[in-house]
């Protein structure tokens, strides 16, 4: 006999497995191993479409209503093997729009509406509360089923609720710790997947074995289990077929719009269209698979057990026949079939919640153009995790509230229809230009107060008034719940599913046909639905008077300064720019807009642009693109386009090369003054104390007089030394020393060169800089002395404070020294590297403003690179450091380019 | 009563030797080191000569000697303009600017104190 402890045991044991796999996949993930993204993966993924309500509810369904289960995986198994039709476009869209979650989508398509966006997620948590409220009653149950056989009697109430209880918290705490941990752009979540496809491996092994048991173990082989089944009522049972079609439809429908599958299908989706290829053949064998031996099973168990809950023969089967180690695969088998079901959709509601409701009142409390503030980051993945809880406290409350209630099944649909209810907006936004975002709500609005009136609150035991069902509220017999207009003889589900998706449908084109929809909305449209045509970009926003810095500060924020970095850098290189600022087009702020929207969705991402941009309507370009269509037109204008792109990309290198021309023609009349300047300057101490003590001065006063000629010698040397560095580096000449050591070993000798007086404190981790370095590390050290005594002479804050941090891009690794000062200007960020560039007046430091142009000779010379990086705040600078492998030769000759490039230019 | 010389110039050694050679020979010294502050200084102390360097921390030589000019209680003030830049456009700046003498780095001890002599009208 399996003790309850003993089965606790199991649970966590499975739950650690569970742990490990999804650890496991996240750091392969990002060590970016192929397999992870294969269609194999993708499909298993799929099967969360298989609940504990399929994994037991289905036997029990079986044995009330025959072979009707089968249309629950019939409408998915359709849709799968006709993917081209619909669910191609539906994966293409979500990723070309980055989209987030169902309600993320339909916002988007809406002119990233804010209120369809909450519409949805409203219907959506509406709709999934009961479902997993659901998962844990079956948890529960299943706790129950053994604990009862040890016991002799069933588990009280009290006791499925705490079971049910501490599966909800440890469920969340699984998905806070995998679905929420980062804030990736893509919304990926590798850990997770892997997890729910090894559990989806787990259950169908369970059901098969149940399956095979049951068959072979006690029902006497095939051919005695198939007269069986002739004999038992489940075969005599038969259907109105217009129930069949109406189920099946009804769950191919929730087979796309609901959330968690939503979640898979198309945001977890890593590959492309080829993973739905493989899912359109494996998926359906996939369900064939479980759906093989429902009806063995549900006979077996209305023979050995009648009287008892069909929905756990599963379970009892097993038991009943002592078969304690099969009982045990069963448990787990459902055990799967619940937790995976709750952890995907607890992710996407979550999304929906934190996307489309928090954020957005977030975002509406701070003041209109206001700069962003505070890490986003942060408040973002808090209001990820919130939601979880929030999420799965609703369906535990559920679940508390309705302990007892309907069978698992019927629950089940509900949830279906009321899922079902988003599927006209969708669809017609996917293929209808002419739908508008008030057609959109209206349907949405409609259909869900059907679903609610005719489905969801009769279910609810003790909320409608008896009267209410049989006579109509206020004696209104046209709006009894489940016989509208007079309508009687329809089983309530389908009456709900009929008139709810009916009037949603009629609503949706009635009122889309007479809205006019805003330039937004329409050029969203023509992006969903035209989107294997063309790939032209999105809406887009007016370029306006926000500086390019303004809009890394907030996007740092969003995706984490490394991605914002790289992204802006890469937008700067396809403008044919330098360094991390490009211009603000329309084109950038529609491809910033879209990496946005991968963190915080759609709606959110176009307010955060369009509150920084100015004028963030539409522009008189964008609608004359909106107005040209004719695909002739475009593709004449899209050529038109490309050439004038290609001429303002060659006229803004030109504008760049220029302004430089000008600044170095400026600065090579500046220099001659300042070397003479720099020079003479020493020259009139040692030569005016010289006179002095020619003319005799009594003793004190002449060693004085002396030292300070002696002091003055030595700047002038050092300016020479300097000069002679710098030419020496620039002429290439200079010998380079290869050394092994540590970046925190350099980094601590540059910090004791620099001199520890001033008030200067320092902020680093020397955690970081355990990186082992081959390069010149006197060199490397001498770029940091200077930098460091820069942020002494230069940092203006009140209690200055250097930060160095170690960080990665593109590859290489990279050492950032930023300081709380204010900055260097924008227009100054150019020439800083320049020979004689001190900003500002010139005498206020000891040197002669040759540091950084030493620095940047010094990192071409190993093969590395320094670079000002703007928006952090401070002067901040940013050392590359030489890749690992290169060898100085090929530095110097790389350095060597770098500097025939500057002479060009 | 000794004459008095500010000397406005940011480098400590070159005021010190200023200042050394002027004191030698009887004059009053006063020293300034800040070209934004400069011009207050000598509101409230007019002296009877000024040296003034081209290259200030705050506020460039130059423009003071515009303001002294400008300046109905100091405009006829003797400034002798001191600058580490040679060029000959620096020194036609300055003295059409209304610098009273114009004097390059180094210089030679004698210069300096003969030419402040001059400008004291001695």
């Amino acid at each position: 006999m399996l003790s309850f402890d003993l089965l606790v045991f199991f649970s966590l044991a499975y739950v650690a497995f569970l742990f490990a796999i999804a650890y496991f996949a996240e750091t392969r993930a990002r060590a970016r191993t192929g397999w992870l993204r294969s269609p194999a993966i993708y499909t298993l993924s799929l099967s969360i479409y298989c609940t504990a309500w399929t994994f037991y509810g289905a036997v029990g369904y079986a044995a009330r209503s025959g072979l009707e289960y089968l249309t629950i995986y019939l409408g998915p198994s359709l849709v799968m093997v006709g993917w081209w039709l619909i669910l191609r476009k539906l994966v293409r869209v979500g990723r070309a729009q980055r989209v987030t979650s169902i309600a993320d989508l339909v916002s988007s398509r809406f002119g990233k509406s804010t209120a369809l966006g909450v519409l949805v997620t409203v219907i959506a948590v509406a709709a999934s509360t009961p479902y997993i409220a659901l998962q844990l009653q079956s948890i529960a149950l299943s706790f129950a089923v053994f604990a009862g056989e040890g016991a002799g009697i069933a588990g009280s109430e009290a006791q499925l609720w705490t079971t049910a209880f501490w599966s909800g918290v440890g469920l969340t705490l699984f998905i806070v710790l995998f679905g929420t941990r980062n804030l990736d752009s893509s919304e990926r979540h590798h850990g997770i997947v892997m997890a729910i496809a090894v559990e989806a491996v787990v259950k169908l092994v369970a059901l098969c074995a149940v399956g095979i048991f049951v068959v072979w173990g006690i029902g006497g082989g095939l051919a005695a289990t198939l007269d069986r089944i002739d004999a038992s009522p489940i075969a005599r049972w038969d259907q109105p077929g217009g129930r069949w079609l109406g189920l099946t439809f009804l769950s191919a429908a929730a087979f796309l719009s609901l959330p968690r599958m939503f979640q898979v299908l198309v945001v977890e989706n890593d590959g492309d269209e080829r993973n739905l290829a493989t899912a359109s053949w494996a998926f359906p064998a996939y369900v064939m698979a479980m759906s093989l031996f429902v009806v063995p099973i549900a006979v077996m168990g209305l023979e050995r057990l009648p009287g008892a809950n069909a929905d756990l023969y599963v379970l009892t089967l097993p038991l009943s026949e002592g078969r304690q180690g099969l009982a045990l695969a069963a448990f787990l088998g459902g055990f799967s079939s619940a937790t995976s079901m709750i952890i995907v959709a607890t992710i996407a509601l979550a999304t929906m919640v934190s996307n489309h409701i928090a954020l957005p009142l977030w975002l509406r409390a701070r003041p209109r153009g206001a700069v962003v503030s505070g890490d986003v980051r942060g408040a973002v993945l808090l209001s990820r995790r919130l939601s979880v809880g929030a999420v799965m406290a609703l369906g535990y409350l559920y679940f508390r509230l309705t302990s007892g209630g309907a069978a698992l099944a019927a629950i089940g649909l509900i949830s279906f229809v009321g899922a079902v209810q988003v599927l006209p907006a969708m669809i017609g936004g996917l293929y209808w230009r002419g739908a508008s975002r008030i057609g959109a709500a209206a349907g949405l609005t409609v259909g869900a107060l059907l679903w609610a009136w005719c489905l969801l609150l009769p279910s609810l035991t003790g909320i409608l008034h008896p009267d209410v069902l049989s006579e109509g509220p206020f004696g209104l017999t046209w709006m009894r719940p489940q016989a509208l207009f007079g309508i009687e003889g329809l089983d309530p589900l389908m009456h709900a599913t009929l008139w709810s998706l009916l009037l949603n449908t009629a609503t949706f084109l009635t009122v889309s046909l007479f809205s006019f929809p805003t330039p937004l909305e329409r050029l969203q449209g023509a992006q969903f639905v035209n989107v294997f045509d063309r790939a032209v970009g999105g809406a887009r926003l007016g370029p306006g008077e926000t500086g390019a810095e303004d809009l890394l500060i907030m996007a740092q924020r969003i995706l984490g300064p490394d991605d914002a970095q790289l992204f802006f850098a890469r937008a700067a290189a396809r403008q044919g720019k330098d360094g991390y600022l490009p211009d603000v087009t329309p084109d950038f702020l529609t491809a910033l807009e879209r990496e946005l929207a991968g963190s915080v969705g759609a709606a959110t991402a176009h307010a955060m642009v369009g509150q920084m941009v100015q004028g963030a309507a539409v522009t008189v370009e964008d609608l004359i693109a909106v107005a040209d269509e004719a695909a002739q037109i475009m593709e004449y204008s899209a050529r038109l386009e490309a050439k004038s792109a290609e001429q303002e990309q060659t006229a803004r290198a030109l504008r760049q090369a220029n302004e430089k021309l000008t600044r170095l023609g400026l600065q090579k009349d500046a220099f001659l003054s300042q070397i003479s300047h720099e020079l003479r300057t020493p020259m009139t101490s040692i030569r005016s104390f010289s006179e002095i003590l020619k003319g005799g001065v009594d003793g004190a006063d002449a060693i004085r007089f002396a030292g300070i000629i002696e002091e003055e010698s030595r700047r002038l040397t050092r300016l020479l030394d300097d000069l002679l560095d710098l030419s020496v580096l620039e002429n290439g000449q200079v010998e380079l020393r290869r050394q092994s050591g540590t970046l925190a070993e350099v980094i601590d000798r540059a910090l004791a060169s620099a001199g520890g007086e001033g008030g200067l404190a320092i902020d680093r981790r020397r955690g970081e800089e355990g990186l082992l370095l081959q390069t010149d590390l006197d060199r490397l050290a001498q770029v940091f002395i200077n930098l460091v005594s820069n942020a002494r002479k230069y940092c203006d804050a009140d209690a200055p404070v250097l930060r160095i941090r170690v960080g990665r891009s593109g590859g290489r690794a990279h050492v950032d020294f930023i300081d709380n000062g204010t900055g260097i200007a924008r227009e100054n960020q150019a020439v800083i590297f320049e020979k004689f560039a001190r900003l500002g007046d010139a005498s206020r430091a000891g040197s002669a403003g040759l540091g950084l142009a030493i620095c940047r000779e010094v990192m071409d010379r190993l093969g590395g690179g320094i670079a000002y990086l703007p928006g952090q705040g401070g002067a901040a600078f940013r050392v590359t450091l030489p890749p690992p492998g290169t060898g100085l030769d090929e530095a110097a000759q790389e350095g060597a380019v770098n500097r025939a490039a500057r002479v060009v230019v | 009563m000794a004459k008095r010389v500010l000397v406005v110039e940011d480098e400590p050694n070159i005021t010190e030797a200023i200042s050394f050679i002027l004191s030698r020979a009887g004059w009053t010294v006063h020293t300034h080191a800040d070209g934004a502050t400069a011009l207050d200084k000598l509101r409230r102390h007019p002296p009877d000569v000024v040296i003034l360097d081209v290259m200030l921390p705050g506020r460039s030589g130059l423009d003071i000697l515009s303001d002294i000019r400008a300046d109905p209680g100091l405009g006829r003030l003797p400034v002798m303009m001191l600058t580490a830049r040679g060029q000959d456009r620096d020194r036609d700046l300055a003295l059409s600017l209304g610098a009273s003498r114009y004097m390059t780095k180094p210089f030679a001890n004698e210069e300096v104190l003969e030419s402040v002599r001059a400008l004291a009208g001695e």
